[in-house]
């Protein structure tokens, strides 16, 4: 795990609650920053589909499904984007329900001084990943903090 | 040696059946007066250039020649019979039941080339269920045959037993051009013409296809396979790009359904040729093949005695590969069919 | 050719810039029939009152989209509806994007249903008056099209007689899923009309004539209902055509919106194919129906095709065959939006970009010719 790469406070922590979100402007990309339940993430405000500014969606748990008729919300967050409803795992971007025909760019989640901001798990219930990613950066709380690493 | 994955025997009158109907159905029918269903002229009229005979399929003779030309090894017959009109659903499955038998004491044991799709009526499923079983043994029946139109779209949980039935028989479900139901032939109502329904056939095929992807049928049922008989093939690949192009961003509405529609489609569905629609240029029609790439998908057809614009030398000389050849002309029905 | 090469793909960034996009299908909507009372007379504001909409499109089963409104759920104003607010449509829409000129289909499926076919009429002229007054004379890059009620073509053509000469009013507009199939004789009147003023007829995704909406009764979700538009497209194009509306009117125009484009080529082989077998049953058609379609029929690309592999993109719009009649389209504000900026593929060269993304819709519509980008 490295914490290289340029540092950005884009906000303090009691700014930025569970369930609030920010977008802000760092060297000229916009990036949404997410507090879900008391983890921080960033994405790119861009879908990789057609552009829409993907940080206006809705966060939405991921719906388990064993069959026909049979549905459970689960515990994972995705973000629905605002114009086609395509789904990115909040956590790293990667976009789901769609097998992988075309190579998914790996990338590494930094996690900052113990703090949670992803996991290693790549599989959603069932779900396959899909060819689609949107940017995502690493965030770490420091000092009371929320930064943002470009690198 | 060639497999035909769609010839059509005469189908029979209602007088021809009686000798298989139950005692209480004859009695019935022949009170009522009751002539084969009106579908199956609605779907081939007599008269059409396309009906290629006025009976509405070939005599067994006919049939025979046919597939001697072709020097077919076997061939699929599939009888055509309205039944998705009857209201009545203990009779219209009475009548499924006399017309396999039918099928089986006039053409099936006259020519050890010839096996059928098992006649059914779709919206009595625990009845057609029961008719499958009855059939099971008799190898010469492998699929169990739907019409294109029908009362709602397969994947309705409706007719879940149907295809619980046929998936357990090993057999797969062939859709079959036609389907006179009651309810208009297209989503805005009746047409005047009957070239209209002969080529919006094509949309019945579709709704069908979408039902039984976005139901989860695939999913829930490992074995099922699926058919589509004189659909055509030329519209896969645009009903494919929309399915998912619509699954991304609707999955959530049916989240049983975990991968892209089109490589459920490719796994599971095959599609006869006849009628084939003609691009001007062969060529384009090579290009099909390729955005379809599938090749198991195909499994060739005649259509016989009906009488499309293209057969399939016509259409398809010199622009398909030896092996993919083979895999159309025979291979693939020998994999799907066991045969 | 209109295919391009990796270079001309370079050069492609400023298409459609110099004179403006025309989006072809942009939605103005109504949050409540009740906005139409200032339009209607006493008599149908009582009829709207006391009976309201009796339409079988209120049935429950158009009332379970998964996206309220079908809208991009980021085009919902504070206290409004999606499509309901200038302001908005100018934000996300207007001022974003280069547009010179958009046309707006309200499709508050009015028409049809068991009520009085002169309340049909009056809700569809108080609409266009709505259209007019609130949308049309308040920015000068918006334009109407005339709702008419079709079910009863002369009072259809009694509207678009009324309208027809307006220069901010470009064509007529129905809906797909109508009671009989458009080639039906009863429509006629209206392609009389539209004729006469020289108006395109627009038919656009919606609306519900009483039928089941599919050859094969009805589905059960939306995925089905939204996938399925193309099978009803295709049915109006098969009827049009064989049943020689285009040999009675032969300057009628028709345009598809939001139909998809890709089975347009198949459909054609079909068509052609069906007619080289069975044209003894529709003596009064005495060419290919492929010909009749290219000249008489445009389409809008929303929602663009989006096959697997790009190349399949440039076979598909080879095969159609019909690049000067792509019109482009956002289908604002609902969620199977397209960007004017990135839904078109980069296997398209630049000079096809810009006739769909303008080019096109200026020679179909002759008020749009000298349409240009306001300067701010």
């Amino acid at each position: 795990m490295s914490a290289e790469g340029r540092r950005y406070v884009v906000a303090r922590v009691h700014e930025l609650p569970p369930g609030a979100r920010k977008l802000v402007t760092i060297e000229r990309r916009e990036i949404g920053v997410f507090n879900v339940g008391g983890e921080f993430f960033a994405l790119r405000n861009r879908c990789p589909h057609q552009g829409a500014s993907l940080c206006a969606g809705r966060l939405v748990p991921v719906v388990q499904s064993r069959a026909p008729g049979d549905h459970k919300m689960g515990d994972q967050t995705l973000l629905q984007c605002p114009w086609h409803g395509w789904e990115f795992d909040i956590r790293d971007g990667q976009s789901w329900c769609d097998p992988g025909r075309l190579r998914v760019r790996s990338y590494d989640v930094e996690v900052e001084r113990g703090d949670e901001v992803g996991d290693s798990e790549r599989i959603v219930d069932g779900l396959v990943m899909g060819p689609y990613r949107a940017d995502s950066y690493p965030v770490a709380v420091e000092d009371g903090d929320v930064v943002v690493r470009l690198g | 040696m060639r497999i035909d994955c769609d010839v059509h025997g005469r189908p029979p009158t209602m007088a021809e059946l009686m000798p298989h109907l139950d005692p209480y159905w004859a009695a019935y029918a022949e009170e009522a007066g009751i002539g084969a269903p009106a579908g199956i002229v609605a779907v081939y009229p007599p008269g059409a250039a396309t009906t290629g005979d006025p009976e509405g399929g070939a005599s067994l003779e006919a049939l025979r020649e046919h597939l001697d030309r072709q020097q077919a090894a076997h061939a699929v017959l599939n009888c055509v019979y309205g039944l998705e009109g009857l209201r009545n659903l203990d009779f219209a499955s009475a009548v499924a039941s006399a017309v396999n038998e039918w099928l089986m004491a006039e053409w099936l044991d006259r020519d050890p080339r010839l096996r059928a799709g098992i006649v059914v009526k779709a919206e009595d499923a625990a009845g057609a269920a029961a008719e499958i079983e009855r059939r099971r043994g008799d190898e010469r029946f492998l699929q169990v045959l739907l019409p294109a139109r029908s009362e709602r779209p397969y994947g309705d949980r409706s007719y879940l037993p149907l295809l619980e039935a046929a998936s357990e028989a090993g057999l797969p479900v062939a859709i079959h051009f036609g389907g006179f139901t009651g309810n208009p032939p297209t989503p805005i109502g009746w047409p005047s013409y009957y070239i209209e329904e002969y080529v919006g056939m094509a949309h019945a095929f579709e709704a069908q296809l979408t039902s039984l992807v976005a139901s989860g049928a695939f999913e829930q049922l490992p074995d099922l396979r699926v058919v589509f008989v004189e659909s055509g093939f030329a519209w896969l690949p645009s009903a494919m790009w929309r399915l998912d192009k619509e699954w991304r961003g609707l999955w959530r509405e049916i989240p049983w359904v975990k991968r892209l529609p089109s490589e459920t489609i490719r796994e599971r569905v095959s599609v006869t040729l006849q009628p084939i629609d003609p691009p001007p240029q062969r060529e384009r029609l090579a290009q099909v093949i390729e955005q379809i790439d599938c090749e198991r998908m195909l499994l060739f057809s005649s259509d016989f005695p009906h009488a499309h614009d293209r057969s399939f030398e016509q259409a398809f000389e010199g622009i398909l590969d030896p092996g993919l050849e083979r895999a159309i002309a025979a291979d693939n029905a020998r994999a799907l069919y066991r045969l | 050719m209109s295919i391009a090469t990796s270079a001309e793909r370079q050069r492609t960034s400023s298409e459609g810039r110099a004179d403006g996009i025309v989006d072809s299908d942009v939605h103005n909507t109504l949050a409540s029939n009740d906005l139409l009372r200032p339009y209607l007379s006493q008599r149908w504001t009582g009829e709207l009152e006391r009976f309201g909409l009796r339409r079988p499109d209120s049935i429950g089963f158009f009332s379970t989209r998964p996206r309220k409104f079908a809208a991009r759920t980021d085009a919902w104003p504070v206290g409004g509806v999606p499509g309901g607010d200038l302001e908005l449509m100018r934000e996300q829409l207007l001022d974003r994007f280069p547009i010179a000129a958009t046309i707006l289909n309200p499709i508050n499926q009015t028409t049809v249903g068991a009520q009085p076919a002169a309340f049909s009429a009056a809700l569809c002229r108080a609409l266009n008056e709505l259209t007019l007054a609130e949308w049309i004379e308040a920015d000068e890059r918006l334009y109407g099209a005339i709702c008419v009620p079709c079910e009863d073509a002369r009072l259809a053509a009694e509207e678009a007689h009324r309208l027809g000469d307006h220069p901010r009013f470009v064509q007529l507009l129905v809906n797909v899923r109508t009671r009989e199939p458009l080639g039906n004789r009863s429509y006629w009147p209206l392609y009389e009309a539209a004729v006469e003023h020289g108006l395109p007829v627009a038919v656009h995704v919606g609306g519900h004539g009483g039928n089941t909406i599919t050859g094969s009764g009805w589905p059960s979700y939306y995925f089905e209902d939204h996938a399925g538009y193309p099978q009803a497209f295709q049915s109006q194009l098969i009827s049009l055509v064989f049943e020689g509306v285009f040999e009675r009117y032969p300057d009628l125009k028709i345009v598809l919106q939001e139909g998809g484009f890709a089975w347009m080529s198949w459909l054609m082989w079909r068509m052609d194919s069906a007619w080289r077998r069975l044209r003894d049953e529709v003596p009064h058609l005495e060419r290919p129906p492929s010909e009749i379609v290219r000249e008489h029929f445009w389409f809008t690309t929303q929602p663009i095709e989006e096959p697997e592999r790009p190349q399949q993109f440039a076979e598909l719009w080879e095969d159609v065959g019909m690049p000067t009649r792509a019109l482009f389209a956002s289908d604002y504000p609902h969620w199977d939006f397209d960007a004017p900026d990135r839904a078109l593929p980069s296997v398209l060269d630049a000079e096809t970009k810009r006739a769909v993304l303008g080019g096109n819709a200026r020679a179909l519509y002759p008020q749009l010719a000298d349409a240009r980008v306001p300067v701010r």
